[in-house]
């Protein structure tokens, strides 16, 4: 490679320095900016003649005109390898607890750590044999990281066939060891380490195919799972205005999704919620494993008062993370939060650009952004024959809780499942706020189809008659329609909503959906004979309050099915009573 | 080394510009031009022209002017002699104290490592029923209170002021009516709390640039404070006012607005100041109140829209009492747990039947009969405002349950109220 290159500050605008260079750029490479001994990192976004602008990661209180800057020929990466499990990182891939040993309270400028620690030791366990040949993202060996088999991979970068030329015996090495050496087609040799370098902004393709997203992800939230559900590898947003329970509604999603990891992408929020995540997963033991929750997941946090390129960068970091552990054919979960401060970054940027605005000032490129990053979701058959997932689920932060803004309708455009939160429903505190009439999924779900159908019948139906009675008032409606109503509010009361404090509400798991969803069903479809409105009032009262305590009994237990026999005998009971009463009118 | 230069070759809105060389981003620099001395902050480098934003405005600078750099960014003095104090919005003593300039410390400062947080655990008491009671205020928070001209939510703030427990209290005033800033200092004055308070006040007549100085050298001088293991209080009236004037400066500077004018960083703005609240591992506190005026009441508009993005949640003042509707402590769950038992009950209940005495209301005014019920609601109703309400009850948290108990019991039956048999038992007043 050339020597060094540098530039020189020829300008500066906020967070953006204009850099004047004699030799060549390269679009999109790291530049650090030397800021006496501080170095200062930075991407080149654009280039015009002899200036190259570049974004910076850092404030940029200080720097004056005429400061060197080094261009790097590196674009911005992330360090991949075992160790990632459990981390807090940076939009740059700095370990904050470690930065916070190294530099006590505050996120000082200019410092950065390695991802992974060069120093530490991993035990890895040779599966390929000397002269096999592979392709890139195939398996070399392993080492166990926490509860996983870690895959170590031929390098993602690498094309075509790859004959093992030599491979490490099982032992303890560290990430940079070469444990592999590969030749190519071409009979050129290649170093594999135990760690890969990959830059953010390129997808990893080193599979045979992406599938089709169609086995359902169970995130346990009932009205997800069953009237709008996420694929495994697929896509959705979570709109909504602030104070509708976004963030509350991603946390919930990231504790009890069966996945195996979690990337959480804290970008641009208050940190006050990173640091609930962060001080309570340690805690909490995985339902599905019994082991901390941390083990099984990575969280990249760049929170509002953070440089903002950085939560630029942020997303890339986490689906890139996301990505790699799906080459192991693991089922990785990515929650993006929010979304909209990611665009709100990339806004920031154009305009210091002085780019042409699109709507509401946000960068022309924001729709084809967007896109390709949900694009990186997927279902992919690696080359080892096994499958693997990424889901994307991004939290979107309308201005003014108006959905017809540029970020959520481009968003609505790519992904495959919305889950639109509403204010009236957080104001009447029910959880989760997801609308169940406006939003949609293009996933299937486990639950028999003809179930759902019925249930988004009556609630649409009881939407409309509870407008009617708006007007009209409660005498004015006809009982059977009277009925829908309490109908569709039952439904919406005990099945929709869950209480996130109640332990036993808090997560439903498939079996148990599908087991209480088909008893609502048929209550759904009883025709009941009621003699009055109160009558029914009292009734459908009487079951919620049942429904209530039964979804706060442990599933197969004893209680679980004395309740459920409760309800089934209250309901033969009102129905024996109904055509009793019908025999004895006639 | 001080730099002098006197060639300034553009003046626009606020902005004027000087060729100048070696000169740090974000420096200051002073202007001395016949109405008097500014300081100024170079907001802009292209090459040797320099941007300076200049905080008392740009009327009387000539071309010809003085400009000399200090050499650095914004920064204030830090001491227990702030303890006190008034200030105006560039740091100066506007009481007639001594000029402070020892101990300086650099304003708008890195932030917080989310590693080196903790979860807040500390309630703050006001006084007010509709906080302590509904909607706890908690260390460490950054909360709103979402208002219009004409409300008392200076005097909502004075208030907090006075009664809130805790060790320091930082205000910050943000183009303040000159009878506001009286206010404030008469009120804590008479109460004894200005030995604990620092103001820093920008007045409705003094130069618009200079409020966007008020909230950093608050939050600056409030995170020193905290970092000394104070628990610091930091009430900032009007953030409205702020936001207008970082329009002001970006339209200037030509930006491209993005909604109603304002600038597309007018969120990492905001978040940069609201996010220094915080609750150090081993250290002390930062507590935020801020008084936003919503233009046109409307929460839509992009300065309310943009803070609730940021805040714990936000109070709004409406009609002289705190909204119970909409008001929301996303961190009250962290308190009001460990107050007393029937904390979340009294709450919980006194909200529902809130809720249904208005839908009540509603019913009353379209002319539906009124039940049995309903009138008991009403009287509950009207009960609630009257002594929870308003904003002239100041009394303690516990007295404001037992107080909540009485007004259940003077309305409804025990099994009408649907708390827990065990708390009925141990808190409804006995009949005497």
């Amino acid at each position: 490679m050339a020597d060094k290159r540098y530039g020189k500050i020829a300008g500066i605008n906020g967070n953006m320095v204009i850099a004047e260079f004699s030799d060549y750029v390269v679009q999109n490479e790291v530049a650090y900016i030397v800021h006496g001994n501080e170095q200062l990192k930075s991407e080149v976004i654009r280039v015009r003649g002899n200036r190259a602008e570049l974004q910076v990661y850092e404030d940029t209180k200080g720097l004056r005109i005429g400061e060197k800057v080094e261009f790097t020929d590196e674009l911005l990466s992330v360090e991949l390898g075992p160790g990632l499990l459990g981390q807090i990182f940076d939009g740059l891939q700095n370990p904050l607890p470690q930065l916070a040993k190294k530099c006590g309270f505050f996120l000082k400028r200019g410092v950065y750590l390695e991802a992974l620690p060069d120093e530490a030791k991993w035990e890895f366990t040779p599966s390929a044999k000397k002269d096999k040949t592979l392709r890139a993202g195939q398996k070399l060996g392993s080492v166990k990281e926490g509860i996983f088999d870690h895959w170590i991979m031929v390098p993602f970068g690498l094309n075509g066939e790859l004959q093992i030329e030599a491979i490490a015996n099982k032992g303890k090495y560290d990430l940079r060891h070469t444990i592999a050496k590969l030749k190519d087609e071409h009979g050129n040799i290649h170093n594999a380490a135990m760690q890969q370098i990959w830059p953010v902004k390129i997808p990893i393709t080193a599979y045979a195919e992406k599938l089709k997203p169609s086995a359902p992800l169970v995130t346990k939230m009932r009205i997800i799972d069953t009237l709008m559900p996420v694929a495994l590898g697929g896509t959705y947003c979570v709109p909504g205005p602030f104070g509708s329970g976004k963030t509350v509604l991603q946390q919930l999603i990231s504790k009890h999704a069966e996945v195996d990891i979690v990337v959480v992408a804290a970008c641009g929020e208050r940190a006050g919620e990173v640091v609930e995540t962060l001080r309570t997963f340690p805690e909490l033991t995985d339902s599905r494993t019994g082991r901390p929750l941390m083990e099984r997941t990575v969280i990249i946090c760049n929170t509002s008062s953070m440089p903002v390129a950085a939560r630029e960068s942020s997303v890339y970091t986490a689906v890139t993370i996301a990505e790699y552990y799906r080459q192991m054919g693991l089922n990785v979960l990515l929650i993006a939060d929010s979304t909209s401060r990611w665009a709100q970054a990339m806004r920031e940027m154009s305009g210091r650009l002085e780019e042409i605005p699109g709507e509401e000032a946000f960068p022309a490129y924001l729709e084809t952004r967007i896109a390709s990053f949900y694009e990186r979701a997927g279902v992919v058959r690696l080359n080892s024959g096994a499958i693997g997932s990424v889901t994307i689920g991004g939290a979107v932060s309308p201005a003014g809780g108006n959905f017809e803004e540029p970020v959520t309708q481009a968003t609505l455009k790519v992904v495959g499942a919305f889950h639109g939160l509403s204010n009236n429903r957080a104001n009447a505190r029910k959880y989760p706020a997801i609308d169940p009439l406006e939003s949609w999924s293009k996933y299937g779900s486990f639950i028999d189809q003809k179930e759902r159908q019925a249930a988004q019948r009556i609630l649409r139906k009881g939407s409309e008659v509870n407008q009617m009675m708006k007007v009209v008032g409660e005498e004015g409606t006809p009982l059977q329609d009277f009925v829908i109503y309490l109908k569709a509010e039952f439904l919406d009361s005990i099945y929709l909503q869950q209480n996130a404090f109640d332990e036993v509400d808090a997560a439903t798991t498939k079996e148990r959906q599908a087991h209480v969803f088909h008893v609502i069903y048929e209550i759904l479809e009883t025709g009941f004979d009621f003699g009055d409105k109160d009558s029914a009032r009292r009734f459908f009262h009487g079951l919620r309050q049942r429904f209530i305590e039964w979804n706060s009994i442990e599933g197969n237990t004893e209680d679980f099915s004395k309740k459920e026999q409760e309800i089934k005998k209250i309901v033969s009971e009102r129905v024996k009573k109904s055509k009793e009463d019908a025999a004895y009118g006639t | 080394m001080q730099k002098i230069y006197n060639r300034i070759i553009q003046i626009a809105g606020n902005v004027v510009t000087v060729e100048a060389k070696d000169i740090g981003y974000r420096d200051l620099a002073e202007i001395t031009s016949k109405t008097g001395k500014s300081l100024a902050q170079v907001i802009r480098m292209d090459g040797e022209r320099v941007h300076l934003q200049v905080f008392a405005g740009s009327r009387g600078v000539s071309t010809g002017d003085k400009v000399r750099f200090l050499g650095h960014a914004m920064r204030v003095s830090f001491s227990e002699n702030l303890l006190g104090r008034i200030f105006n919005g560039a740091g100066l003593p506007r009481d007639n104290g001594p000029m402070l300039e020892e101990n300086m410390i650099e304003v708008g400062g890195p932030p917080v490592n989310p590693a080196k947080r903790i979860i807040p655990s500390n309630m703050v008491r006001t006084g007010i029923p509709m906080i302590d009671v509904f909607n706890s205020l908690v260390e460490s928070q950054k909360l709103p209170i979402f208002s219009v001209p004409g409300e008392p939510y200076n005097e909502v703030l004075a208030r907090i002021a006075m009664q809130a427990e805790v060790d320091l209290i930082i205000l910050g005033g943000m183009g303040l009516k000159y009878d506001d800033y009286l206010f404030f200092r008469d009120t804590l004055e008479k109460h004894g709390s200005l030995s604990r308070s620092i103001f820093f006040i920008h007045t409705a007549s003094d130069p618009t640039v200079e409020c966007l100085l008020v909230p950093d050298i608050s939050l600056a001088v409030a995170e020193e404070f905290a970092l000394k293991g104070k628990r610091v209080l930091v009430l900032l009236t009007d953030m409205a006012n702020f936001c207008d004037a970082l329009k002001e400066i970006s339209i200037t500077m030509e930006q491209i607005p993005s909604n109603r004018g304002y600038p597309g960083d007018l969120y990492s703005q905001l978040a940069a100041r609201y996010e220094k609240a915080v609750d150090f591992d081993t250290a002390g506190s930062i507590t935020i109140l801020a008084v936003t005026t919503m233009p046109g009441d409307d929460v839509t508009h992009p300065i309310p829209d943009n803070t609730g993005y940021i805040t714990e949640g936000q109070f709004y003042l409406r009609n002289k009492s705190i909204e119970p509707f909409g008001s929301l402590s996303r961190l009250k769950q962290q308190v009001n747990g460990k107050t007393r038992k029937d904390h979340r009950t009294v709450m919980d209940r006194m909200m529902q039947l809130f809720a249904d005495y208005r839908s009540t209301l509603e019913k009353q005014t379209m002319g539906f009969r009124m039940s049995e019920w309903d009138k008991k609601l009403l009287k509950y109703g009207r009960l609630f405002e009257e002594k929870m309400m308003d904003l002239s009850v100041n009394i303690s948290l516990e007295k404001a349950l037992d107080l909540g108990w009485e007004i259940l019991s003077e309305c409804f039956e025990p099994f009408e109220v649907g708390a827990k048999t065990e708390l009925i038992e141990e808190f409804w007043p006995k009949q005497l």
